[in-house]
């Protein structure tokens, strides 16, 4: 969509922005403590109405993720990064790996073959290693 | 509290003809609203009624409670710019410090940066501007006033994509310092889709949709790929579109998808894409009734 700084226009804004934010925190661009920006600062640089970047800071604020300190904004919560990967984690199956086991069965892949796929790709890049 | 505009059952015919039919909504405090449609849908006409330049035929509006019909006290609130807006053969300049002196909210600062974003001349007689230039000044006006009221009218007729952008950019960062309502007509969904928290959608003199913009995002689902497994996946679901070439489909489906729901989408190999705003506009404006009811209700 125009203009939007990679927001897209089928999903909630709100529920984007929250998204962005907690992606932010769980992989350290926003550390545990440190400011967010306000909702005005994202209606700016998302180019969305400040009411909808609004909503989903409250969003996170609801789950613990950030705090409000009065009269200076939000801040990262202490735990968030470590809550957020591990919501992450559990997540990780179904959005990963089981796509990944449906295809590879639909191509007559079995778990001995895959999980040697698995394992040579893993070699051949860089700083993973299972 | 008293909202900043009600209007309830308003109906305005011409000769024969019903530019508006029955209209009733009210504006949210300090929301910008989109007002949104076809051309001839009767935004004008709702806007030209709103801001007392015109008269209902029937039912009734309130502007801040009261009847804006030659109402100073109410029209000092609030600030109106149409599309084909004519105004006195004055300087630009001129013109601008006499519109200030009507709005008692008026920032000269606001306007002055305005004129340099828009590069106007300020001592240009508003006769020999080019259509462009003379949107950029109903833009100035229209901000600068900061009235408790704004209203747009496709406002940008000549303006270039990027004039575009400083009208939206300049219109959030006023509106997030000094907070008002806004009803913005326009057409240009895609560009002002992030700026509008509610739509308000007309069609043929109706309002067809009222909703909150968020709410409306994901509430129609595009599901194209294998004709059969497209058809398993939308079972059960409303439908409101569907095309098929060979043996592949793409259906609309109306109705959040859970996560749930989504996985048998990707064993099927189906693509799911979610409706943007101007495509759930263009659906809403074109068949009103049942199907714009659904989608409130679903939202």
């Amino acid at each position: 969509m125009r203009e939007m700084a990679g927001l897209d226009e089928g999903t909630p804004l709100f529920a984007q922005i929250a998204g962005r934010l907690a992606e932010e925190i769980a992989d350290g661009g926003l550390a545990e403590g440190e400011r967010v920006p306000s909702s005005n600062e994202m209606a700016a640089y998302y180019r969305i109405n400040p009411a909808t970047a609004a909503k989903g800071i409250s969003m996170l604020a609801d789950e613990g993720l950030l705090e409000k300190r009065r009269g200076i904004g939000m801040f990262v919560a202490v735990g968030a990064r470590q809550r957020l990967l591990e919501q992450r984690r559990k997540q990780f199956t179904e959005r990963h790996i089981e796509p990944m086991i449906t295809e590879a069965s639909r191509l007559g892949i079995d778990a001995d073959e895959l999980t040697e796929l698995i394992r040579k790709s893993s070699s051949i890049e860089e700083g993973v290693t299972l | 509290m008293t909202p900043p505009i009600s209007v309830t059952g308003l109906t305005r015919r011409y000769r024969g003809h019903l530019a508006l039919d029955n209209v009733t909504f009210d504006a949210q405090d300090g929301v910008i609203t989109g007002l949104l449609g076809r051309n001839g849908a009767g935004k004008t006409t709702l806007m030209k009624i709103i801001t007392g330049q015109e008269f209902a035929s029937a039912g009734d509006v309130r502007v801040f409670g009261t009847n804006p019909v030659e109402n100073d006290a109410v029209l000092r609130r609030m600030v109106f710019v149409r599309e084909d807006q004519i105004y006195p053969d004055f300087k630009v300049g001129h013109l601008l410090r006499t519109a200030s002196r009507f709005y008692p909210d008026w920032s000269d600062e606001l306007a002055d940066t305005l004129l340099a974003d828009f590069d106007l001349p300020a001592g240009r007689p508003v006769k020999k501007l080019s259509r462009g230039m003379r949107s950029a000044v109903g833009i100035i006006i229209g901000l600068a006033a900061r009235a408790e009221l704004t209203l747009f009218d496709e406002p940008y007729a000549g303006l270039d994509a990027v004039a575009r952008q400083v009208f939206y950019d300049r219109l959030l960062a006023d509106y997030a310092a000094y907070p008002r309502t806004v009803l913005l007509s326009t057409h240009l969904i895609d560009e002002t889709a992030g700026l509008l928290e509610r739509v308000l959608v007309m069609d043929k003199g109706h309002v067809v949709l009222d909703a909150m913009a968020d709410d409306l995002r994901g509430v129609a689902t595009r599901v194209s790929g294998p004709a059969l497994a497209v058809d398993e996946f939308t079972a059960g679901h409303p439908v409101w579109d569907s095309r098929r070439m060979g043996s592949q489909a793409s259906v609309v489906v109306v109705g959040h998808l859970a996560e749930p729901d989504r996985a048998p989408a990707m064993a099927g190999r189906l693509t799911l894409e979610p409706l943007s705003l101007q495509e759930l506009v263009v659906h809403a404006a074109g068949r009103p009734g049942p199907d714009a009811q659904m989608m409130r209700t679903s939202a």
